[in-house]
């Protein structure tokens, strides 16, 4: 008997808990949700063709489009990731070929106190080496700024990926007779293609959200720009400088704005899902 | 020569390769002592003895894969007349082919890529032969028959036991001299594993063959020469007949007759 009384506590345990973790992750959704709704119900009714086709209205207009801060964030992701994912991805191969060695260790370290690093202290970083001997800001200044701060996630994901990758495949390669570099650019780097390609586009999207700093480097520019040394518009600058605007249209825009922005990412997300699904079924 | 039986002539004729005090290292461990052996050409040597005995450190001396996992060797490893000490690791290992435990195809490439990634990956590029090593290859490695109408397959999706002769295949194709075989059968059912002997057998006819085993039934049917190895030292080696049924040395005797390890 007691036995069965045992079960049946243990039953109750169990099932209290599993309920404990179905509202947790409810109410991690919660903020997703009110996200959405608010930005949705505020932002939805500015959102129309012009407003990703026109140019920004003169202050007490209404109307105009923010296609300049889209090109923008365009522009400063392409910077961004030509620098950030290169040496991230390189940096993650060096640390899964040499992964106990002392330099590698502070490596690993610096990469995570870099990824703890706020990002508006890169940004101040950007502005020291770029703004300043370039005596303005620019595209290229908030490019580097987002390739910083790119750089530890791509490093951190493209090292963890390629260590799932057995040490078998590594020792089948070597076998043959294939010399390091080919083995790990021909046999382990596709092997850890999917979870890498996870990386590259979580940092991208991390990117594409950031504000602080491109406050001080790209600064926002509100004409049309592809200059790399003029300031360059961005989504996030835009939602920024409109929402503390005092006009109510330009409130709306840059709710306009924020849903557009989060529309981005998800869609990155998902492009990566279907990519990586057909790729490797 | 220390520990090789007198009926193992050592001579450029009969012997393959063969090391002179080996010894090889993780860090300060010592996983191998004063190995002194003749590899016999075109035959199969068995290497048997405990878990930790040092075989599979052995057997990946021989071509300097110990090496890549921070392992030193000292010692003389010669392949023919050349040390192989001397040469470069990665030009060796075109010569001298391994296969592994647990199979292991390459899991983004298809089953004809497989078999030819040694060749490609080192700059050969001539499709229609590349096509013909796909063939000869596999027909040596008694697979063509299972996968010819799935050669673009990825090599992964095959059975285990296909997935070890295609990496018998893969080994073949880089045309190597010797082939060493680190416990083949190891992950295989006994179907797979009758196969993969059948193999050895016909492979033996031209490559010289080093094989670890812990199954000593397998060790005694494909191959004419068997080593004992125990703690990282050669105890006994001679042909397998005799090492089987009438051993020299009582720890050989113990191990063979199951009493331990």
């Amino acid at each position: 008997m007691a036995s069965i009384y045992y079960y049946r506590w243990r039953r109750t345990k169990s099932h209290i808990m599993a309920a404990l973790c179905f509202a947790s992750a409810l109410i991690a959704l919660i903020p997703l949700f009110l996200i959405f709704y608010y930005t949705m119900s505020k932002g939805l009714s500015s959102i129309n063709w012009s407003f990703f086709t026109q140019m920004p209205k003169p202050a007490g207009e209404t109307g105009g489009g923010m296609a300049n801060a889209l090109i923008g964030t365009g522009i400063l992701i392409a910077i961004g990731s030509s620098i950030g994912l290169p040496v991230g991805i390189l940096a993650g191969i060096y640390l899964s070929a040499h992964r106990t060695t002392l330099f590698s260790r502070i490596v690993r370290f610096l990469t995570e106190v870099l990824n703890g690093i706020p990002s508006i202290v890169i940004g101040v970083v950007a502005y020291i080496l770029v703004v300043i001997p370039m005596k303005r800001f620019s595209a290229l200044a908030g490019g580097v700024s987002l390739g910083i701060l790119m750089i530890p996630l791509v490093t951190r994901t493209a090292e963890e990926m390629l260590n799932l990758i057995p040490q078998s495949y590594r020792e089948a390669s070597l076998g043959l007779g294939i010399s390091r570099w080919k083995t790990t650019l021909f046999v382990i780097l596709p092997a850890a293609f999917k979870g890498i390609f996870t990386g590259i586009l979580l940092s991208i999207a991390r990117a594409a959200g950031e504000t602080a700093p491109l406050l001080f480097t790209a600064l926002g520019n509100r004409f049309w720009s592809t200059q790399l040394d003029q300031p360059i518009a961005s989504l996030t600058v835009f939602i920024y400088d409109y929402s503390k605007a005092p006009f109510d249209d330009w409130n709306r825009q840059a709710w306009a704005a924020a849903l557009v922005l989060i529309v981005l990412v998800m869609l990155i997300n998902i492009i990566f899902r279907i990519v990586t699904r057909k790729r490797y079924a | 020569m220390l520990n090789t039986s007198e009926d193992i002539k050592v001579d450029d004729e009969t012997v393959r390769m063969r090391t002179e005090n080996l010894n090889a290292f993780f860090g300060r461990t010592q996983a191998l002592k004063n190995i002194t052996i003749a590899i016999p050409k075109n035959k199969v040597l068995s290497i048997i003895g405990p878990s930790g005995c040092g075989k599979s450190t052995f057997l990946r001396c021989l071509n300097r894969m110990h090496e890549e996992i921070g392992g030193t060797i000292k010692g003389e490893i010669f392949l023919g007349s050349q040390d192989i000490m001397n040469l470069d690791p990665v030009n060796l290992r075109k010569k001298i082919g391994m296969i592994f435990q647990k199979p292991n195809p390459f899991p983004t490439m298809s089953v004809s890529d497989n078999v030819t990634a040694g060749l490609r990956l080192n700059g050969f590029r001539n499709k229609k032969k590349l096509q013909e090593i796909v063939e000869e290859n596999l027909i040596k490695a008694a697979l063509w028959d299972e996968v010819k109408e799935n050669l673009n397959q990825p090599g992964i999706n095959l059975s285990g036991g296909q997935q070890q002769r295609l990496c018998i295949a893969r080994t073949l194709a880089v045309n190597p001299e010797v082939i060493l075989m680190d416990e083949p059968c190891s992950a295989l059912d006994p179907i797979s594993t009758a196969k993969i002997e059948e193999l050895i057998k016909d492979l033996k006819k031209t490559f010289t063959i080093v094989i670890v085993t812990h199954n000593m039934q397998q060790a005694a049917r494909v191959s004419a020469y068997t080593a004992f190895l125990y703690m990282g030292e050669l105890i006994e080696y001679g042909k397998t007949l005799n090492m089987f049924t009438r051993p020299g040395k009582k720890q050989t005797e113990d191990y063979v007759t199951g009493r331990f390890g």
